[in-house]
């Protein structure tokens, strides 16, 4: 499926900022499920944007720039070409042992609840893969997924004892419970396109990879209850949220920060409707 | 591995300051916080003077003339009206000097004055000497224990005399102790841009008394609200040693704001801040807005008599102080203090 | 349980070393002693006052309990455990730049690469970063007890931001006042050159591209940190600024401090924030104690971090464990510091053994520190082995287990008047570019309440003034 991206994050200030510095997590890159056809990041005042990676192997973008500025807006487009490999991701970047993927963290850190409802879901199924999928169903089923995109994520046992969150919370779920299972596992972030599979899923996203001995990483999108398939465009990925995140910021002055993102990931060449 | 041969040798030692700043530099935030250490401490001592004048002048017999309106006189004086408002209301003895002394919501109270001071200080406590911070410390742990005590007359004058004795102190130990660089030149620019402040508020409070069409309806309570005046600004004697004349309206204004003899007046407040800015201008070999800003007013006053600004406008010309002299701190800030 | 004590040996002889120390004390009246150690206090808060902050809550903690009586080491035992200390610090970095580089050692399987993996302290930035000039652990704390004449065990590495130097200089400067007596009996080794080596490592490790007389500075959380006044102590003794991390700027990769002169160019950060804190852009997104661009101008080689980012790898109780056969594999010596035999729980019969043996066990968290994720069998209740108990089924990879030592015991003036008490070493170790250099002696914890192991200030600790002298 060949699938066009646009992306904009708008800041405004109430009172403009002295020094700004952010940075993002934008820009796939080529495995066996995608092949980036185009792309471009664009912000809207003068600054330095430098490409780079991290040490996840993301391409990272820094940009900074010196104020006042009372309002920063950055434009993402881009063109990217995906295969439906049923959630395998093989031919990408790997610059990190699986092993690191099983560490704890801020975000996905265990508590009883979540230790024990990860063995729940999980007993009656054999090998690996099927305790996976179960827990992809498992979790879809239990908790309800807030796609407003006006939240902020609370991390995973806060998120699971409330049995709702975003789409970032429901990985975060996904992924300390495949943690706790001793499986090593790792938080995706990127976009889903609009499709007849998953006609409300349209926009960014995020969903987590697990590590099999016998397929390497695979993606489950507890979300949305399945796999990813050849609507997930992969951006980033890290430990968790705060590793892979599209944008991270900091700035010296200013305050009154207002945020405004649209995206929209339809097919290419499909008609825009108005929604 | 080679001990002694590649390290320095163990009686080599080092000279703080010499390898510290070797270009005289220092760190803006420290900078920030010498200037406000010296702040808050004179801005402390000034509302101590404020009490203590309006108690003096409350104090008189009514037969005098009391306006009854002198406490929200203070109030104003001490530039925190719409505070007060929101958190007392009626302006007596009791609600002011609680509100002026140990209220902890007013920003500008004494109690808080030492605390910001202190808190300042702390932060930035090897720029300081030991004394000045014994002085603010020993101030802060003090002044708990006048906040414990029931307050009767004698003993709120005895804690106004204390307040006043610990700006001395602080004041002092800067003006022994301190290494004559940079830092000492912006612990000094706050003490006088605050006492220019100070001085020009109580000039804008109470201006109306010195204006002449007041001075035929003259009568005791006009003496004494000059007289208050000068005690607010510790000069009353200093008064009579300049001008060797009975307390007169127009004399209090020179005073207070053109004599240079008078250390609180506008005038000698910028002959101070302009010699410190010129000091920091020649060190780090370059002149700025603030230099040039304090020079221009200071220069001003040089070339005007009383007589002018009263023909000019008291009200006017005390307004116009204030509003440059905030322009002066935030200059000051903006040049060398972010 | 019998402890050796370092004057008296098994309690039958009085050791070389605290001959003229045995006299003195013997004549000593308990009075004077007793006045000497108000004298101290007083001197304390007198030179402390320079830094400390009487009057608030954390002026408690400030004013460890100090201990006037001085232990006194030898010179021959001292160059043996001096020998030791650079073995280990030597080790510790070359691991440090191996699980960050090349990772020899986890394919030799020296030790397990989870191990290295998973743990948190392992900063996944560092890895195939070259930092400058090959050292990762700049300032190392080396915790040693001792048990008999001879045997020196390490008890913990403390390769991240180890604290209490401010402590060995400030307890010479107060013995050298008090008991100048004491001095003329004996050839101390002096101690106060420590700012001075410590300054050399810091501008021997600058970036290659730094001017020949580098800026440093310190870098500190700030005043509300517990060791705040330490940080001010070694800045003023160093001649740096103190700074917090708003009064650092990052420019183009490049570090600036905000002076009243404008932007000034920083070389080398002494820096005592931890990883987690140092670059909100790259670690924790919440910090306000960090400087945001840190990270970029570190990997872009413009500064140089000290410590090291990702050390805290090294000090991590489990790899503890590995740290003999760690210090054969990269110096290929024989460790000249015994490790303490520790259990790591993760392996499931060491834990049934620990389980087996709680009431004899000391039992540490692997990440903990400050003596509270600690369980010490023998002097705990039911009820606290109970709670480890189920710790270390739920989670055993948490923790790991160790026989209770019989720490050497000195002499020590407490209410009843002299006597032992057990005691721990901190020496601090300086790796810098031109190698490494050890200031005699370190900071000696005393436990002060009687038959006590825990020497932690936070727990009854004190400290002591430590001494090498020649025998």
């Amino acid at each position: 499926m060949r699938i066009k991206i646009s992306h904009s994050i708008t800041y405004a200030y109430d009172e403009p900022v002295r020094q700004i510095t952010q940075i993002l997590r934008l820009t796939p890159r080529d495995h066996d499920g995608q092949h980036v056809m185009s792309w471009r990041i664009e912000p809207n005042i003068d600054g330095r944007l430098r490409a780079g990676q991290d040490p996840y192997g993301n391409l990272v973008h820094t940009f900074s720039a010196d104020g006042p500025i009372s309002g920063l807006s950055i434009q993402v487009d881009g063109v990217v070409e995906t295969l439906d490999l049923a959630g395998v991701v093989r031919g990408a970047i790997e610059r990190v042992p699986p092993e690191v993927f099983r560490r704890d963290t801020l975000l996905t850190a265990p508590d009883d609840a979540l230790r024990e409802f990860a063995v729940a879901a999980t007993r009656t199924d054999a090998t690996p893969l099927a305790k996976m999928h179960a827990l992809t169903e498992a979790l879809h089923s239990e908790m309800t997924c807030d796609r407003s995109g006006q939240r902020n994520g609370i991390g995973a046992a806060p998120a699971f004892a409330a049995r709702e969150g975003i789409p970032q919370d429901l990985a975060h779920v996904f992924m300390t419970c495949a943690r706790q299972l001793g499986l090593p596992a790792r938080y995706i972030s990127g976009y889903v396109a609009a499709s007849d599979a998953l006609p409300l899923a349209e926009g960014a996203h995020a969903w987590a990879e697990i590590h099999l001995d016998d397929y390497g990483w695979i993606g489950f999108d507890c979300a949305n209850g399945l796999c990813p398939i050849d609507t997930h465009v992969r951006i980033a990925a890290g430990l968790d949220f705060a590793d892979a995140a599209p944008v991270r910021g900091a700035r010296k002055g200013g305050s009154g920060e207002n945020l405004a993102v649209s995206v929209s990931a339809r097919k290419a060449g499909s008609r825009q409707v108005n929604q | 591995m080679h001990e002694g041969k590649t390290w320095n040798g163990p009686n080599q030692t080092i000279a703080p300051h010499a390898a510290k700043r070797p270009d005289l530099t220092m760190l803006s935030r420290t900078a920030d916080s010498l200037y406000w250490v010296s702040r808050y401490v004179e801005r402390a001592e000034y509302l101590a003077r404020i009490l203590d004048a309006t108690t003096r002048l409350t104090n008189l017999p009514s037969s005098y003339g009391g306006a009854g309106t002198e406490w929200q006189s203070a109030v104003a004086t001490a530039g925190c009206e719409d505070t007060f408002a929101k958190a007392y209301g009626e302006a007596n003895e009791r609600n002011v000097c609680d509100f002026l002394t140990f209220n902890p919501d007013n920003p500008s109270s004494i109690r808080n004055c030492f605390a910001l001071a202190r808190s300042n200080a702390r932060a930035v406590r090897t720029a300081l000497t030991s004394e000045m911070w014994d002085a603010l410390n020993s101030a802060w742990l003090e002044l708990q224990r006048f906040e414990k005590k029931r307050m009767d007359r004698e003993e709120f004058a005895r804690f106004l005399e204390w307040v006043k004795n610990v700006s001395l102190v602080f004041d002092g130990s800067a003006y022994r102790t301190m290494l004559r660089d940079d830092g000492y030149w912006f612990s000094r620019l706050g003490m006088y841009v605050e006492r220019a402040d100070n001085t020009a508020r109580i000039l804008d409070v109470k201006y109306h008394v010195l204006l002449p069409e007041n001075e035929q309806v003259g009568g005791s309570l006009d003496y004494f609200q000059w007289t208050t005046m000068l005690r607010e600004v510790s000069a009353l004697t200093a008064y009579h040693w300049v001008y060797r004349e009975a307390v007169k309206p127009l004399l209090i204004a020179d005073l207070l704001i053109l004599n240079r003899r008078m250390p609180r007046s506008l005038a000698s407040c910028y002959e101070n801040i302009s010699r410190f800015l010129d000091s920091l201008g020649d060190a780090y070999g370059r002149q700025g807005p603030a230099q040039r800003q304090a020079r221009k007013t200071l220069a001003n006053m040089s070339n005007t008599h009383i007589d002018s600004v009263f023909q000019r406008g008291l009200h006017e010309f005390i307004e116009d102080f204030i509003t440059e002299n905030n322009r002066l701190g935030h200059t000051i800030s903006e040049q060398y203090l972010q | 349980m019998v402890a050796f004590d370092e004057m008296t040996g098994m309690g039958t002889e009085l050791r070389p070393a605290y001959d003229a120390l045995d006299r003195w004390l013997k004549e000593a009246p308990p009075e004077m002693l007793a006045l000497r150690r108000s004298q101290a206090e007083l001197f304390f808060r007198r030179i402390g006052i320079t830094f400390a902050v009487y009057g608030d809550e954390e002026s408690t903690e400030r004013l460890i309990p100090f201990d006037i009586i001085p232990r006194v080491l030898t010179k021959p035992e001292w160059s043996k455990l001096e020998k030791g200390l650079r073995q280990r610090v030597t080790a510790l970095n070359m691991f440090l730049a191996d699980v960050y580089g090349p990772k020899e050692c986890l394919k030799a399987g020296i030790i397990p690469p989870d191990l290295v993996y998973r743990n948190a302290c392992y900063q996944l930035q560092m890895v195939d970063f070259q930092v400058p000039h090959g050292i990762y652990c700049h300032i190392a704390g080396i915790d040693v007890v001792r048990v008999d004449a001879d045997t020196f065990y390490v008890l913990e590495d403390n390769a991240r931001t180890p604290s209490g130097v401010s402590y060995m200089l400030e307890n010479r400067e107060v013995m050298l006042r008090l008991f100048p007596e004491l001095f003329a009996m004996h050839r101390v080794a002096p101690v106060d050159n420590y700012p001075d080596q410590l300054l050399a490592t810091l501008r021997s490790v600058a970036p290659r591209s730094a001017p020949s007389d580098p800026s440093i500075c310190l870098l500190t959380p700030g005043q509300y940190n517990s060791a705040f006044y330490e940080h001010s102590f070694l800045a003023d003794k160093l001649g740096i600024e103190l700074v917090e991390g708003s009064d650092l700027l990052v420019k183009d990769d490049v570090v600036y401090m905000r002076t009243t002169q404008g932007p000034k160019r920083v070389d080398v950060i002494y820096r005592r924030i931890d990883d987690d804190f140092i670059d909100p852009l790259v670690f924790r997104g919440d910090s306000v104690l960090g400087v945001p661009g840190i990270i970029g101008a570190y990997k872009a080689g413009n500064v140089t971090l000290a410590n090291a980012v990702g050390t805290g790898v090294a000090d991590d109780k489990a790899v503890y464990s590995y740290m003999p056969e760690i210090v054969k594999f990269f110096t290929g010596e024989e460790p000249i510091l015994k490790n303490v035999p520790t259990f790591r729980c993760r392996e499931p019969e060491a834990n049934a053994y620990v389980l087996d043996n709680l009431e004899k066990l000391v039992v540490k968290e692997v990440n903990g520190s400050g003596g509270y994720g600690m369980l010490v069998g023998p002097h705990a209740n039911k009820a606290q082995i109970e709670t480890f108990r189920r710790k270390l089924k739920s989670h055993p990879e948490g923790f790991i287990a160790q026989p209770t030592l019989a720490l050497s015991t000195c002499p020590t003036f407490v209410a009843s008047g002299v006597a032992p008490r057990h005691v721990d070493l901190r020496p601090y170790v300086l790796s810098g570019a031109n190698g490494i250099s050890c200031v005699p002696g370190g900071l000696t914890r005393v436990a002060l309440k009687e038959g006590s192991l825990v020497v932690n200030s936070s727990q009854g600790g004190g400290t002591k003034d430590t001494w090498v002298i020649d025998a």
